[in-house]
């Protein structure tokens, strides 16, 4: 499915770490394998450190936290929100919407649309489409898009497949019309047929959690695992993202009228090094315009990895700099989605710590 | 140069890959040492294996693993 927008662009963008730093180092021997084994696997991954919420910490709190800074410091008024959507897949409650919670929080007014949208790995771009969308109507002016996932706290600290790579973060992008005549692209597909290779596979209506659903299994590979933790089926999602991603972006950039050359940069959901860079190989992208840096600073946040690597990597040269850049995000559902942009002029472009 | 016999025995030294068909059905490799094995590999002959290829079958044994190398370029 495509997309075109004209006259949107995202004017600030905010990311949030917990502050709370873990080191694989010091996780190796929670994992029964030889160091030796997990050695290379963390040169290979781009295992080193990652940022975990402390126990108790919701997506709320992340939110709001972010959302106080930009208030206290100028960048955002409360009144001019009129819609607020919540990407995640860590809400705080079933019901109500997370987003509710956020708009509770902070005393945002009555008159705005507040949306929680189920989303991981891709959800960043999916959450510009619906923002986007939503900007097509006269009275909504800004929307705020929030992603953020805290998914260390369903993850077994006893899985090396998924422990290691895990990070909590969380994004807040304003999204606005632009006065200048900007065009926008993007695509997304979706296959339901293949929901289970990344799930929880408890703790819902279907499996409601139990003494048993918690109870760590030994899941092959010397990990220990809960059904009520994130399961992975690494070599699937590997081989759905070489396979599906690249005449993604093909298509993205043939819609569009763009030459892959002509794309500053790649900003592309984080899963780990290795799958990042055979993608760009396969692409025949540099490597140092697909940055792949953002799991061994803070782990794999789902889709805040773009954002994060955008903060991370372009803060500084946002503010007067412009960049042709292709978002890209893949992941649960299956989902993968793309989109090609202007970033430029951005009001405000920070990486920060929580608390 | 390291043959690809030397590299495995580097990655899983308690097994002799010599007396396997199979490495994945025998347990000798799980997907992790897949990925570990690819990065050597294309270290190794400066190459980067294709994404769309680092599936199971292709690590099999020595002969697939040899295929593989020659499909991504290698004089063997």
């Amino acid at each position: 499915m495509n997309f075109t927008f004209h006259r949107k662009r995202i004017s600030g963008l905010l990311a949030m770490v917990p502050a709370n730093e873990r080191s694989f180092l010091e996780e190796m021997k929670n994992f029964n394998f030889p160091e030796s084994r997990s050695l290379k696997l963390k040169e290979v991954m781009g295992y080193d450190k990652h940022r975990i919420v402390e126990p108790g910490v919701c997506v709320s709190d992340l939110a709001v936290f972010g959302l106080e800074h930009l208030f206290r410091n100028g960048l955002l008024q409360r009144d001019e929100i009129d819609a607020l959507i919540l990407i995640t897949q860590s809400p705080d409650y079933f019901m109500p919407a997370t987003s509710n919670v956020i708009q509770g929080r902070l005393g945002l007014k009555h008159d705005m649309l507040c949306l929680d949208i189920s989303q991981g790995c891709a959800g960043f771009v999916i959450g510009l489409i619906q923002a986007f969308l939503l900007l097509e109507q006269e009275s909504v002016r800004k929307v705020i898009l929030v992603n953020a996932d805290v998914l260390s706290r369903k993850t077994s600290a006893k899985d090396r497949n998924s422990y290691p790579l895990v990070g909590d973060a969380a994004s807040i992008a304003i999204v606005e019309r632009d006065r200048e005549d900007s065009v926008i692209h993007a695509n997304l597909k979706m296959d339901g047929s293949r929901n289970e290779v990344l799930m929880i596979p408890a703790g819902g209506f279907r499996t409601p959690s139990t003494a048993e659903t918690a109870a760590l299994e030994d899941v092959g590979d010397n990990n220990l695992r809960a059904r009520d933790h994130l399961r992975m089926d690494g070599s699937a999602v590997f081989n759905f993202v070489q396979v599906d991603v690249p005449p993604l972006i093909e298509s993205l950039l043939t819609q569009a009228g763009v030459s892959m050359d002509s794309v500053d940069y790649f900003l592309f959901h984080q899963p780990n090094r290795f799958m990042l860079q055979k993608l760009a190989d396969k692409m025949k992208v540099p490597y140092a315009k697909m940055p792949s840096n953002i799991v061994e600073h803070f782990g794999n946040s789902s889709g805040v990895t773009i954002p994060l690597a955008i903060a991370f990597n372009l803060a500084g040269r946002l503010k007067q700099d412009n960049y042709q850049v292709c978002l890209a995000g893949f992941g649960v559902g299956l989902t993968w989605s793309s989109m090609l942009m202007r970033l430029a002029r951005l009001n405000f472009c920070e990486l920060i710590n929580y608390p | 140069m390291k043959t690809i016999a030397e590299i495995l025995k580097e990655i899983r030294p308690e097994f002799d890959f010599a007396a396997s068909h199979d490495f994945i059905a025998d347990g000798m490799l799980d997907s992790f040492d897949v990925v570990t094995l690819v990065a050597a590999l294309d270290k190794q002959y400066g190459i980067s294996i294709n994404g769309t290829d680092i599936v199971p079958e292709n690590f099999k044994n020595l002969q697939t693993i040899e295929a593989l190398l020659c499909k991504s370029g290698v004089r063997l």
